[in-house]
């Protein structure tokens, strides 16, 4: 109600027993060889051959207030090219509101986002996405009446060119993009694991499912940054463990990863380095050994004793 | 094409001249005439404005839960005896009248605007129904309710229907305010005041409030969510119900199948201009409105232009400040 | 890295994956799992057309078209209005009603606007027309025909006019302020002298050719010729209409009307396919304006009230919510209805606003509860995936007996 938009309904499961082997995906897009890389596939213009370890984004203080509550309190960090970025911290610690400041959902009442050294606030929504910032939401809403291609095709767009004109009759140039679109699109959906379901409306997916239409839409813009908002909440712990090591392949495939996640053996295990947020300001940020060990980032987020990390 | 078409427009279709002399010389009338005008929308926009705040819709039916109250008032005066000249009647006895028709359209409005809410709102509540279901369904029942009038009641206004013959009462500024004006607008402050009072202060005025604010967490804590609803409906009715009776003092042949349809985008830009859900807003709003539409019909020189200005200040304010006069910043969007 | 080898597929995702490989032996993976949500008549029909070849559906598509040309000269004796109406021109208004449902449904349908005022882009169109051609204007006069594209421009400047302040609001604020327009349009052509209120324009012009005996083809009484012209207009906006909603214009508007906030996180400029949404509904609001005013011939405030508004959007509604092909039939319902049963003409209204409350209450896709398809060539890729789950579900199937 309200501000608050519908979310897309899950549907139950249907539980049934284990069958088949374990072959991921089928072949759905002959042209594409199966040793070449999916993502690459699905972005093939993408230049991957950057060096990877210099900045990509910089969060430069930022603050976020939100009448009086203080959401984000002076936040800096930096996110390097080719890394995945755990961004961890107790509930209501401000995790998600970081993702809203970084793609302008909300302004921040202070303080920068910097995409390759280019300002991000200010800027309209749509443009930090074609600037190269892709998210998930931590509630996910895909677009329900749309089927899971379409979906992702809304998020290769951000990378066409077609005009409303162009579309209307037709030009060549949206016959070029809407061939490639579907090829690409069905690239990624194979990549994340769903496409079989292509074809099936993004409301009548599975939850699983859906988390990971979600990715392979936030793909489709082709972001230099790829920003997840839990998204493996409420996955069981092998479905998260399948989900971590899709991340790390987005990775290995020249992407940045930004992961906000609950979850601390699985964070430690998949990313290359961890900012902890508590009450809005940041109180650490290391590589993940170091975060395990830190007496602040213990209390804080557990208010226990160190030992459940083992 | 266009082009030529603005300029070959002939020279002698000046259809807009303003006549400043006009508005100087009736400026003062015109200021209280304004008010008294604004007070009714006032009242009106409240009901939106109360129903925007918890459902965060606009109601497009409570414009014929106005009109339902106009016909109550009608109806229970044209009983009693009145016609389109004055009662000969005491003070006391058109007061008691009055005092009757007001119920009457009270309860008329306010039945009419918990039956929309039961059939028309709760219906998609339940299937939790995206937002443009909503409004098209309250745009059916508004149609529905105005048809069903219309087949009754036929497509011509009711005949007028005069409660009292305003008396001069004081003189300001060298003009004359009457008894209807001061009725009028004393009454809607009143009734107003109360209101903000009652949602300030009561119990279910906090569940209002904590509706408005956060639904989710209102229910958490406690909130009849359902109640609260009907709550404000009925609220908003019966001040819509007060507004009908003051129209129809005003304008007595005003009633007609169609009558609260203009009216109601007034009351809502009203409630826009002082900002939507903001209970002192609406107040606002509506006596700013009702002022800025005397104005420029006087200043335009024909009463239908009071309808055109209202609906200019209406986009004017949307297009320069959305969230209105009182109102916090609208349109925030949430991930 | 090969990611082919990457992530495999979570039990959950397997749970579901075989629900949807078994409604896949009852044919179509994705497009049945809605499909058997709620069928009903037409739903079923919908299923059939998906599943048909091209060429198959083009030959139907061709048969509809020529029955639809030739419906004035058969006149056939069930579905005629006569004698209460002319047929001709009942099938005229029919097809006005249509093309008026198309354009609203790109407004309503696909981008999520209410758009409540819609007759005021259909008075801008009929004025526009009406000024330009008939001798009771002062203005410049030019060839009916060219008052056609004239209307376009005209109703989508003032479309885009009145968007622009509205668009950027939430979509409350749209409804009321084209609702308040809707009204004012007719306040406007009873103030300004040059619209000339009730007294209004006669003799508006007419596509030019004569019959052999002098009466020009497109006169008012004759219902046929303008019927033709209307109908074949409407194909092409239909076909326009197709070209726009597979292709990521069509695209962005569903993703606008499903969430908003989400579509412009995906890179969507929302606020201008909202204002495209608009403007170009606002466009085929004004040309319907001009067909209309040019087969009446003649234009006054009278013929523009609201209520014919809400009208509108019950055509777009009863036929299905961003369903063209249920635009089409639902505006020629409400169209047809009241010229057909004459005894009820007089609850119109009342029996319009009925259904449209039902209908958003017991049946909010309307009679014709199709998915629009929005990409040009999805045939081909879904049914692909159709033919590989089924291949896929075939040697489960085998497996587990
Ligand atoms: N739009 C908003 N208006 C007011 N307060 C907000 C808004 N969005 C977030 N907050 C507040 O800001 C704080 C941080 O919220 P945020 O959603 O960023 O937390 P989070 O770290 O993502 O938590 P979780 O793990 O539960 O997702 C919370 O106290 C929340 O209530
Ligand atoms: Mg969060």
């Amino acid at each position: 109600m309200g501000a608050h938009s519908e979310k897309v309904p899950v549907p139950e499961e249907v539980p049934v027993p284990a069958h088949g082997s374990h072959k991921p995906a089928i072949e759905i897009v002959e042209s594409l060889d199966v040793d070449e890389a999916v993502a690459e596939a699905a972005a093939p213009e993408r230049d991957i051959d950057v060096a990877v370890g210099d900045d990509l984004v910089e969060v430069k203080n930022l603050t976020i207030k939100f009448g009086g509550l203080v959401a984000l309190d002076n936040v800096s960090f930096t996110i390097r090219r080719g890394e995945i970025l755990g961004l961890i911290g107790p509930n209501g610690a401000g995790k998600t509101t970081c993702f809203n400041a970084m793609t302008g959902v909300y302004k921040p009442t202070s303080g920068q986002v910097l995409l390759e050294g280019r300002q991000l606030n200010g800027m309209k929504q749509h443009k930090i996405t074609r600037a190269g910032l892709a998210r998930t939401f931590q509630n996910i809403r895909l677009f329900g009446e749309m089927t899971a291609l379409e979906n992702v095709v809304v998020g290769l767009d951000a990378r066409h060119k077609t005009s409303v004109v162009g579309a209307l009759l037709r030009l060549p140039r949206h016959q070029r993009e809407e061939k490639s679109s579907i090829e690409r699109g069905m690239a990624l959906l194979e990549f994340v694991g769903i496409a079989e379901h292509a074809g099936a409306l993004a409301r009548n997916l599975s939850y699983g499912s859906q988390r990971r239409l979600e990715i392979a839409r936030a793909l489709a813009t082709d972001p230099k940054l790829l920003c997840l908002d839990e998204p493996a909440a409420g996955f069981n712990p092998a479905e998260k463990e399948d989900l971590m090591a899709l991340i790390r392949t987005i990775r290995d495939d020249g992407y940045t990863v930004l992961l906000i996640e609950h979850d601390m053996k699985l964070v430690m295990g998949v990313t290359d380095r961890i900012v902890v947020l508590e009450f809005g300001k940041k109180i650490a940020d290391d590589v993940p050994h170091v975060i395990r060990e830190d007496p602040k980032v213990v209390s804080a987020y557990l208010g226990e004793p160190e030992d459940d990390f083992a | 094409m266009l082009s030529t078409v603005l300029t070959a427009v002939p020279a002698d279709s000046d259809w807009i001249n303003f006549d400043v002399a006009a508005l100087a010389q009736n400026f003062w009338s015109a200021t209280f005439d304004g008010l008294t005008f604004g007070a009714i929308y006032a009242l009106v926009a409240l009901g939106y404005t109360l129903v925007y705040g918890v459902l965060n819709l606009i109601n497009f039916a409570h414009s014929e839960v106005f009109i339902m109250g106009c016909y109550a008032v009608f109806f229970t005066l044209s009983f009693l005896g009145f016609g389109p000249s004055a009662p000969n009647l005491s003070f006391g006895a058109i007061l008691i009248n009055i005092i009757l028709a007001l119920i009457a359209a009270i309860v008329a409005s306010a039945v009419t605007a918990f039956l929309v809410e039961r059939l028309a709102y709760r219906p998609l509540r339940k299937r939790n129904a995206p937002r443009l279901v909503y409004l098209i369904t309250a745009i059916g029942a508004s149609f529905v309710i105005q048809y069903l009038i219309f087949l009754w009641r036929g497509p011509l206004p009711e005949p007028a229907l005069t409660m009292f013959i305003p008396t001069p009462i004081f003189e300001v500024f060298g003009t004359i305010i009457d008894s209807q004006q001061i009725v009028i607008v004393v009454a809607a402050v009143i009734m107003m005041v109360l209101v903000d009072q009652f949602i300030r202060r009561s119990r279910t005025g906090r569940g209002i409030r904590a509706v408005a604010q956060d639904p989710d967490t209102a229910t958490l804590m406690g909130v009849n969510k359902e109640k609260i609803i009907v709550t404000t409906f009925i609220i908003g009715g019966i001040l819509a119900g007060a507004a009908a009776l003051f129209y129809v003092m005003k304008i007595p042949s005003g009633v007609q199948y169609n009558g609260g349809f203009i009216l109601g985008i007034k009351a809502f830009a009203a409630a826009v201009l002082g900002g939507i859900g903001n209970v002192r807003g609406a107040l606002l709003g509506g006596l700013l409105l009702g002022l800025i539409g005397n104005y420029g019909q006087i200043l335009l020189g024909s009463s239908q232009w009071t309808d055109v200005v209202a609906f200019v200040v209406l986009v004017l304010v949307l297009l320069i400040r959305p969230q209105g006069i009182l109102g916090t910043s609208l349109g925030r969007s949430k991930a | 890295m090969s990611t082919t080898d990457g992530p495999t597929p979570l039990p959950g995702a397997k749970a579901s994956q075989a629900a949807a490989d078994r409604q896949s032996k009852k044919g179509g993976a994705g497009t049945s799992a809605d499909a058997t949500h709620k069928k009903g008549l037409f739903g079923a029909w919908s299923e059939k057309w998906q599943a048909m070849p091209r060429q198959k559906q083009w030959l139907y598509l061709i048969v509809v078209v020529l029955i639809a040309y030739a419906l004035p000269v058969i006149n056939p004796p069930i579905l005629s209005t006569e004698p209460g109406n002319d047929f001709p021109l009942a099938l005229f208004s029919m097809a006005v009603y249509a093309l008026v449902a198309v354009g609203l449904n790109i407004v309503i349908g696909y981008a999520g606007l209410l758009d409540l005022g819609y007759i005021a882009f259909f008075a801008v169109g009929s004025y526009t027309a009406a000024m330009l051609t008939s001798p009771d204007s002062p203005f410049v006069k030019i060839p009916y025909l060219w008052t056609i594209p004239l209307a376009i421009v005209v109703a989508m400047c003032v479309g885009v006019i009145l968007g622009i302040p509205t668009l950027r609001l939430r979509g409350d604020y749209l409804a009321i302020v084209t609702l308040g327009f809707g009204e004012i349009i007719r306040i406007l052509a009873t103030l300004i002298p040059a619209m000339k209120g009730q007294v209004g324009f006669q003799n508006v012009g007419r596509p030019p050719g004569e019959g052999a005996d002098g009466i020009p083809i497109f006169a008012n009484s004759n219902g046929t010729p303008w019927y033709w012209l209307t109908l074949t207009i409407l194909i092409i906006v239909l076909f326009l209409a197709g070209n726009l909603e597979r292709s990521r214009v069509g695209r962005s508007w569903i993703a606008i009307r499903e969430d908003e906030d989400a579509a412009e996180t995906m890179g969507v400029p929302t606020f201008k396919y909202k204002v495209w949404a608009f403007a170009l509904g606002a466009g085929v609001g004004g040309m319907s304006g001009a067909l209309f005013a040019g087969q009446v011939g003649f234009v006054n405030n009278q013929k523009f009230d609201i209520v014919t508004s809400i009208l509108f959007v019950a055509a777009v509604v009863l036929g299905g919510v961003g369903n063209k092909v249920g635009a089409v039939f639902g505006g020629a319902l409400v169209a047809y209805i009241p010229l057909r049963f004459t005894a009820i003409a007089e609850y119109k209204y009342l029996i319009f606003g009925i259904a449209l409350m039902l209908i958003m209450i017991y049946r909010p896709k309307g009679l014709i509860p199709a998915r629009q398809r929005l990409l040009a060539y999805g045939q081909q890729a879904y049914q692909r995936v159709r033919e590989t789950s089924a291949k896929k579900s075939a040697v489960v199937t085998e497996k587990e007996v």
